[in-house]
């Protein structure tokens, strides 16, 4: 069984206190507490502080382009179904470049985790405007305070009817582990949105921010989140500053179930070359 | 009659045109015969003009042909436009229940009105006025009725005997009709023998999608663009047999990611595209090159730049392919000249990206991809597999005791062995950032170039079969000289040139990426003048030829680029503009 010494990689470059930090701990702890070897994990990272991850991880990694994490990530796991695949990035990355591709995974619904370290800022370009800036966040780019409507991310993965849906802090390890761990064991497309507060270029969405604001959802037993309505209502009630399982739908068949002629065996492992026997049959059909 | 004829029908656009010429093609290449097809069509679904033109012959054809002796018009429009391709003493079947054709000059070309409406009318539906027409054809081509059960069967079969019947009574009244009151025949040749031959018919985009299953694709990742999506279709038919994804992505961009992620994890995978989708996996291009992945990429160009004109064939990709993504990175660009290329160089290409850990680009465009032909089978014992240097565990095992390097830029010649994700011992990122041996970013001056330099070298010396190909004397003085799909028009072009007592070989290029410089010297010995045809405005192979072989002095220009395909007439006449008659033979 590996244990966190086994997906000890580079030290991570990210700036001290950065939450970052937290996020990479919880997802190599997830890892671990699922019995997870590294070289059975792979992530797939877009560009940005964030992107750094697969590089800070201690798996196979796949340091893609900005904003294209997610249509790399699938592949991989179609490629080879054995394989635990995380995408990974922030929320430019994510919700700005890359924007079109997170809609159609959830669609996709191929089983891949994907994590997002949302800071409301781009930080590695030093402190612009962020698609989750809130309305008034003074940046590089909007010395006035930004005039656009953030992006909902939970809303939005509601939706588009995302199969798993999740919100955690990295200044709550122990519950963004869980969660991690619950969105890996999700058959299909899971979406974990992290709030990982940037302490160098945004002094507003601070981890004192969260820690006041932060709605928990495991404080509340009533809580469903089977019921894809009511976790609409809750997101808009807390003004998306909450943590916890928003939705879950075990029961979705994933693309992977669903896929007319997809081998059990990964294709990775698949024979490639064709028979005479196969020649023939092809054949016959150009005739 | 010749060894050959012309056929065309033309319509409006959601008329049956292109079904009409299907069946036909097909009933031709069933009854022995070698066809080639061509479908002009516009970018809409209902109105407009369309055609669909078969040359039938006994021998293999590489090129549509310029005439036609056979026109089936369902309106007007089709008489007008295709009447400079009509031959003198040919002959134009009009639907006369529709229309009374005119001519648009007083040339010798029998009009002859059919009221092929009226006739499928009384065989049971007016739907059925190109079954009617197909008859007619049979009639002047000399062709039994009986000899088009097969195919009408294979086309209405799931709809039943009884529509399969009423065809059948609406072909033989469209033959019986012209029989009794024409005598203009344009017979087909004796048929050929084809004993020990594989006559096939298929389209280039049909031996993309084969040769990326038989050179091991297991994973397609496309978005639907003319001229390509028939790649798709043909994948999304026969990869679930073989275990294989197809992904309708949700843009080019993440076709071309998702074929990199999958290469990444060891399957071989690809992405189908034309032009605009091209434009839109540059960045991603880069990533392949420098983060060592393999990728097959094929573009099935179509007119530019922009949307450009959708339906129309074009060389104008040239420069994208060998040059396109900002920074520099290795590539092999190969150009396939027929359709049994398409087969053989799209599977060699999953070789190419696997052994030299780079991505391969297959350029073929509309009229090579899209026109149906009857070949003498597929090249299938010439299909290999190299899988390049991919490392087993035990491999991996043995390099963990000193640290294994995915980037290893020591070696020799720049291709360092690959691990796949789930290998242990094996783990790195493969990355877009330069970075050093083990895959970690780094930016210090001494690494960057080292790193540069590897993958720079990986294609030094490169040799493989694809490259130059030389047809006609080894003394021309003159020589035609092309890439790609304007093989066949080039090739009969020489010929008609040979017979006419012009003394021309003919190079062409399946391979422009690594420029294959030294064969290309060797083909160029003793010629004075080169005509260099392309199918773009600016000359795109010319200049490619200038910057790394020379011959600035010997290279003149045949260049189209209105949306049609190359005429061999315009091959011709260009040929005698260029090469003086008589003066250095």
């Amino acid at each position: 069984m590996a244990t966190m010494v086994d997906y000890k990689a580079e030290k991570a470059t990210w700036c001290p206190g950065c939450g970052d930090f937290g996020v990479l701990n919880a997802l190599q702890k997830a890892c671990v507490n699922l019995g997870l070897e590294p070289e059975q994990v792979v992530v797939v990272s877009g560009i940005g502080c964030s992107g750094k991850i697969s590089q800070h991880f201690g798996g196979y990694g796949l340091h893609a382009l900005h904003g294209r994490s997610l249509p790399a990530a699938q592949a991989v796991k179609l490629a080879n179904r054995h394989l635990t695949v995380i995408a990974a990035g922030g929320d430019g990355d994510g919700f700005g470049i890359g924007m079109g591709h997170f809609i159609h995974a959830m669609r996709r619904n191929i089983d891949i985790t994907y994590v997002v370290m949302d800071n409301h800022i781009y930080g590695l370009t030093t402190g612009q405007a962020s698609p989750t800036s809130d309305v008034g966040a003074k940046t590089k780019t909007s010395p006035a305070g930004t005039v656009e409507q953030p992006i909902a991310p939970l809303q939005l993965a509601l939706a588009q009817n995302c199969s798993f849906v999740a919100q955690g802090f990295s200044g709550n390890i122990k519950q963004l582990v869980s969660l991690i761990e619950r969105a890996i064991q999700h058959k299909g497309f899971s979406f974990v949105n992290v709030f990982s507060p940037c302490v160098t270029f945004n002094k507003v969405n601070t981890y004192e921010f969260y820690k006041e604001h932060l709605v928990n959802l495991d404080d509340d037993p009533t809580y469903d989140p089977r019921d894809r309505v009511a976790a609409l209502r809750r997101v808009a009630e807390a003004n998306n500053i909450l943590v916890g399982v928003i939705y879950e739908d075990p029961d979705r068949p994933s693309f992977e179930e669903s896929l007319r002629g997809y081998p059990a065996e990964p294709l990775v492992r698949q024979d490639i070359a064709l028979q005479a026997a196969d020649y023939a049959a092809l054949l016959e059909t150009f005739r | 009659m010749g060894s050959e004829v012309g056929w065309k029908v033309g319509g409006k656009q959601g008329e049956g045109i292109d079904s009409t010429g299907e069946i036909y093609a097909i009933a031709l290449h069933r009854m022995g015969y070698y066809v080639f097809t061509y479908r002009h069509f516009m970018s809409l679904i209902k109105g407009g003009h369309t055609n669909y033109k078969i040359r039938a012959a006994d021998h293999v054809l590489r090129h549509h042909g310029d005439d036609v002796h056979v026109l089936v018009a369902f309106d007007q429009t089709t008489i007008d436009v295709n009447w400079p391709e009509l031959v003198d003493g040919g002959i134009v079947i009009y639907d006369s229940s529709s229309f009374q054709a005119k001519k648009p000059d007083d040339r010798d070309v029998h009009l002859l009105g059919v009221p092929l409406t009226e006739i499928a009318k009384e065989a049971g539906n007016p739907i059925m006025k190109n079954m009617v027409a197909i008859g007619v054809s049979a009639a002047i081509n000399e062709l039994p009725p009986e000899e088009f059960r097969p195919v009408v069967q294979d086309k209405f079969g799931r709809k039943g005997q009884q529509v399969v019947e009423a065809n059948m009574t609406a072909l033989s009244r469209g033959y019986a009709y012209f029989q009794e009151r024409s005598r203009v025949r344009f017979p087909l040749p004796a048929k050929p023998d084809l004993q020990g031959k594989d006559h096939l018919y298929a389209s280039g985009n049909q031996a993309t999608g084969f040769g990326a299953l038989a050179g091991g694709c297991r994973l397609l990742a496309a978005y639907p663009i003319t001229p390509a999506t028939e790649i798709m279709y043909w994948v999304l038919q026969h990869f679930p047999k073989y275990g294989g994804v197809v992904l309708q992505a949700e843009d080019e961009i993440a076709a071309i990611n998702m074929a990199i992620g999958a290469n990444f994890s060891g399957v071989r995978a690809m992405t189908s595209t034309s032009g605009p989708g091209f434009s839109l996996m540059m960045e991603a291009l880069g990533l392949a090159g420098m983060s060592e992945t393999p990728v097959v990429i094929v573009d099935v160009q179509r007119s530019g730049p922009s949307t450009g004109l959708p339906t129309k064939t074009e060389q104008s990709d040239l420069n994208e392919a060998v040059y396109g993504t900002h920074g520099e990175i290795p590539r092999i660009v190969l150009t396939p000249r027929t359709v049994e290329e398409c087969f053989l160089l799209t599977a060699e290409a999953f070789n190419l990206a696997d052994h030299y850990q780079c991505p391969v680009i297959v350029l073929s465009d509309l009229y090579l991809g899209m026109s149906y032909q009857s070949i003498d089978g597929f090249p299938v014992q010439a299909v290999r597999y190299d899988r390049g240097k991919l490392l087993s565990e035990e491999e991996l095992a043995q390099l963990a005791k000193s640290g294994y390097q995915r980037y290893d830029a020591s070696v020799a010649d720049g291709i360092s062995p690959r691990a796949l994700p789930g290998q242990k011992h094996g783990r790195y990122v493969a990355l877009g950032n330069e970075h050093n041996g083990t895959g970690l970013e780094v930016e210090d001056q001494e690494t960057r170039v080292n790193q540069m330099r590897k993958r720079q070298r990986k294609l030094a010396g490169f040799q493989h079969f694809t490259g130059v190909s030389v047809e006609g004397p080894d003394n021309a003085p003159y020589a035609l000289v092309g890439f790609g799909s304007t093989w066949g028009g080039l090739e009969e072009a020489r010929a008609a040139l040979a017979e006419a007592g012009l003394t021309v070989k003919h190079i062409h290029f399946s391979r422009v990426w690594p420029f294959p410089e030294a064969e290309f010297h060797a083909a160029m010995d003793g010629v004075r003048l080169a005509l260099v045809t392309e199918l773009n405005a600016t000359g795109q192979l010319k200049q490619l030829i200038r910057q790394q072989a020379g011959y600035h002095d010997r290279l003149h220009s045949c260049l189209k680029f209105n949306g049609d395909p190359i005429s061999l007439r315009e091959i011709v006449d260009s040929a005698y503009q260029t090469f003086p008659m008589g003066v250095f033979n």
